[in-house]
């Protein structure tokens, strides 16, 4: 059979093209590889090679032809053995098959396109309940992260920690303290000053089904690597059609400490928070630092678990249970109210708690809720609240602009408009670096008195 | 058509003995990389076959390219085939594959299939990412391969890693690691050179050396051209290899991979090797010129290489090969023609594969 010689498309948008030159003519021998033509495109001109065995029986479209449109039969090759009468008339352009093989959406009536599908919903466990008498046991957030690397890493060998002064040192801000020694260097990984590279040293021991705790020392040096834990990390189970994933957590300090500057204090909540492929934990209390990195650690996925300097020193009661472990994706009402709602998490909590104590003494029954995760997010335990109050405001330490708090409020907004008695209120921190001065950083910081204004001026007080 | 019969690639002689030998003063080892024994027939008859597979495959991905069948990006192969097949041909299973964007001949000579392969390049169904990956993003768990990456370099990172798994588990496998010339330039490369070094990682790093990145050649974005002298810095040794003779690139390898597998830590190849056509599609390949494609092409062509031997050799007549060519030619259109009928995935799968 001879084959048609098509007019192609040379890069991802040509639709049609000059026909500039033949290399070749009737009768030539040609292999694969062989430059036939030279065609003119929008951008530059290219060479058409052959991709079959043959001699050239026809060249259908004369040399500078112009708008020789794409997939237009061009010249025909003649198999061994075939004269150039097998050849019929010139055949009009063959209809694209580009049309069939892309979808383009314009191309189309509105009503011919597949809807899109709904998103699944994600439908978070509750809190395992814990037994009556369960004794409480006072904890910093630094004892319960370690204990909680600590107790994955003996219930499962694939577990490692890896990060900068994690071993020997003990870890930065002691979050390892005594890792090393109870489980030796080989699953203690002290790594050099390199954050891209070990955050892809992370990933691909994941991909080969690894279990890896990445520590960053804060994670304002996490930026180094944000290729790795985005483009990499979350995106791979999606390109390999759920093939392969990555199994890891990035963890480490997020936020403003104190007095370090604009460099040592970016809140990276709402960067991480957009991505598909990841999930976002952001604990506040003890109990829940160590029940999420418990979980965090044996997601399947790639987890984000942004700590606090500051509230590592922190104390909270933490159940004494071998195996406390929490779900993923759950918020927590940390106090029931009538009111109005606050939504915070991790160190936004210090203020909202204040507040709401404040509040109290004004007769302001304050519901808040601490979202523990932001990705996935727990809407419908805010709406569930905020259907009850009819006022929202938000808390936490980041830039204002595309806030987790601005995220909330739009989809409050749109799915439980009806409900809300005032317009929600976003309280994040001042849209500046980080300044050093104190007064200044004081002043760059979200305070409980805004937080205590704001719920005032939803209520209408 | 006049193949050189040594190993040597055109322009471009390895560098002299003492400049690439062990940049490490611990690793008592020398490694030549004019180790190129012959190939037996059953070497060479495979090494054409693999390369031709490849090289026909591109072909066909190019075409349905310009049919508008394929979309995007799509970065072909044509002219490297000796690098990954040599390679592959050194390897034992359980060993990593790793690389960038230009992936297709490495897929395929880790024995992944011509339709899965092609399917995912026109985005459908049957593809080995179920049409959600594409050309650059393809992987198969089954072959160790583990893409197919986008980022240019970050597969480097990604590859030490799966090598820190092996040692990790003590197991004898090893890792390897593909990029270009390009790629080289990256800081993350040298953040993983520094680690692989320091914990003995078993990593075979490859620099596909194919004199360019895009539109830059070698020459005008790298102050230190010899790549296999890349990891002096970090006792990493190097050997520069003809990229163009799959022999030189199975010696190469076999001493790389002997290298990791015995405990010595990581190795770098630096394969001298060309390609033929433009960086992606769409590129005219303008900064070089007709002159220097078409002399690799008639000189050094990894695929005409082993068939002149063959012939020369009296190991396959023409019809033999003529028959191994139509046996190519077959499997490769089926795979077009699958990658063509295949369904494109069913919409549900857009929230799909995204968390476990
Ligand atoms: C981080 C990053 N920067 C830039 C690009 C765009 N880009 C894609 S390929 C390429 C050239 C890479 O050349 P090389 O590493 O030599 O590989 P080759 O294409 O020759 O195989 C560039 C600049 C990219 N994909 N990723
Ligand atoms: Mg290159």
């Amino acid at each position: 059979m001879p084959i048609d010689i098509l007019m192609p498309a040379l890069s991802p948008t040509m639709e049609e093209g000059t026909l500039s030159k033949w290399l070749k003519k009737e009768g030539d021998k040609v292999t694969s590889g062989d430059v036939i033509a030279e065609i003119e495109t929008d951008k530059a001109t290219m060479e058409v090679e052959a991709v079959d065995e043959g001699v050239i029986g026809k060249l259908l479209i004369a040399a500078g032809t112009e708008n020789v449109k794409v997939n237009t039969k061009i010249a025909v090759l003649l198999q061994d053995g075939e004269s150039a009468d097998a050849i019929g008339s010139p055949a009009p352009a063959k209809e694209a098959p580009k049309a069939e093989a892309q979808a383009a959406p314009e191309e189309k009536p509105a009503a011919a396109q597949a809807s899109v599908p709904a998103q699944p919903k994600a439908e978070a466990a509750a809190d395992p309940d814990i037994p009556a008498g369960t004794e409480m046991v006072m904890t910093t957030v630094r004892e319960a992260l370690r204990d909680a690397m600590a107790e994955e890493m003996r219930r499962d060998e694939d577990v490692f920690v890896m990060g900068e002064e994690v071993a020997e040192y003990q870890g930065a801000y002691k979050i390892t303290q005594g890792l090393l020694q109870e489980f030796g260097p080989r699953r203690v990984v002290d790594t050099p000053i390199t954050e891209h590279g070990f955050a892809g040293v992370g990933v691909g021991a994941a991909m080969a089904g690894l279990k890896p705790i990445v520590e960053f020392m804060t994670f304002n040096f996490a930026m180094q690597a944000i290729d790795q834990i985005i483009n990499s990390a979350a995106k791979t189970l999606y390109m390999s059609g759920g093939q392969m994933g990555a199994p890891i957590v990035f963890r480490g300090p997020n936020g403003a400490a104190a007095r370090v500057g604009a460099q040592h204090s970016q809140d990276y909540a709402t960067w991480y928070s957009q991505i598909p492929g990841l999930k976002v934990v952001m604990p506040y209390t003890a109990a829940d630092a160590k029940g999420l990195l418990k979980a965090a650690i044996r997601d399947p996925n790639p987890v984000v678990f942004l700590e606090n300097e500051i509230l590592y020193g922190h104390q909270f009661e933490v159940p004494k249970l071998d195996d406390f472990v929490l779900p993923i994706g759950k918020a927590r009402i940390h106090k029931k109210g009538n009111d109005v709602t606050i939504v915070s998490f991790g160190i936004g909590m210090t203020y909202a708690v204040k507040a709401v104590a404040e509040l109290e003494k004004e007769g302001i029954d304050v519901e808040l809720i601490d979202l523990r995760t932001l990705r996935p997010m727990d809407l419908p335990t805010v709406i569930e609240s905020v259907k009850k109050t009819g006022r929202l405001v938000t808390v936490e330490e980041g830039y204002p602009q595309n806030s987790v708090g601005t995220e909330i409020a739009t989809r409050v907004m749109q799915q439980a408009f009806d409900y809300l008695d005032a317009p929600i209120l976003t309280i994040a921190g001042k849209d500046v670096p980080m300044p050093y001065a104190a007064n200044l950083e004081k002043l760059a910081l979200p305070n409980v008195g805004e937080v205590v204004q704001a719920v005032k001026t939803v209520c209408y007080k | 058509m006049a193949p050189t019969k040594t190993a040597s690639v055109s322009g471009r002689k390895p560098a002299a003995k003492s400049a690439i030998k062990s940049a490490s003063k611990s690793s008592a080892k020398e490694f030549t990389g004019k180790n190129t024994p012959d190939f037996g027939k059953d070497q060479d008859l495979h090494a054409y076959r693999e390369m031709l597979l490849i090289r026909r495959f591109e072909e066909k991905a190019g075409q349905l390219y310009g049919m508008g069948f394929i979309g995007g990006f799509c970065h072909l192969y044509i002219g490297q085939e000796a690098v990954v097949v040599g390679m592959q041909m050194a390897q034992q299973e359980g060993d990593q594959v790793i690389t960038a964007y230009r992936d297709h001949g490495h897929m395929l000579a880790t024995g992944m299939s011509a339709r899965g392969v092609m399917a995912e390049l026109t985005g459908r169904k049957g593809g080995y990412s179920r049409g959600k990956g594409g050309s650059m993003h393809m992987f198969s768990k089954e072959k160790h391969f583990y893409g197919g990456h986008g980022i240019v370099g970050a597969q480097v990172s990604l590859g030490t890693g799966l090598a820190f798994a092996n040692r990790y588990r003590g197991n004898d496998s090893v890792s390897v690691a593909y990029f270009g010339d390009g790629a080289a330039n990256q800081g993350q490369v040298y953040e993983s050179f520094n680690m692989a070094a320091l914990w003995k990682l078993p990593i075979v790093y490859i620099v596909e050396n194919n004199r360019y990145a895009m539109g830059t050649s070698t020459a005008r974005a790298t102050a230190q051209s010899n790549y296999s002298l890349r990891g002096s810095g970090f006792g990493i040794p190097g050997i520069q290899v003809d990229g163009m003779d799959v022999r030189a690139v199975k010696a190469a390898g076999d001493e790389a991979l002997e290298h990791c597998r015995s405990g010595q830590g990581p190795i770098i190849l630096e394969m001298l090797t060309y390609r033929y056509r433009g960086h992606s599609m769409s590129d005219p390949a303008k900064y070089r010129s007709k002159d220097e494609v078409q002399k690799m092409r008639s000189e050094h062509d990894p695929i005409e290489q082993v068939r002149l031997r063959l012939l020369e050799k009296g190991w396959a007549t023409e019809d033999e090969l003529k028959a191994i060519d139509k046996d190519i030619r077959d499997v490769v259109s089926d795979s077009a023609d699958f990658a063509q009928a295949d369904p494109e995935p069913d919409p549900s799968e857009l929230y799909t594969d995204i968390l476990l």
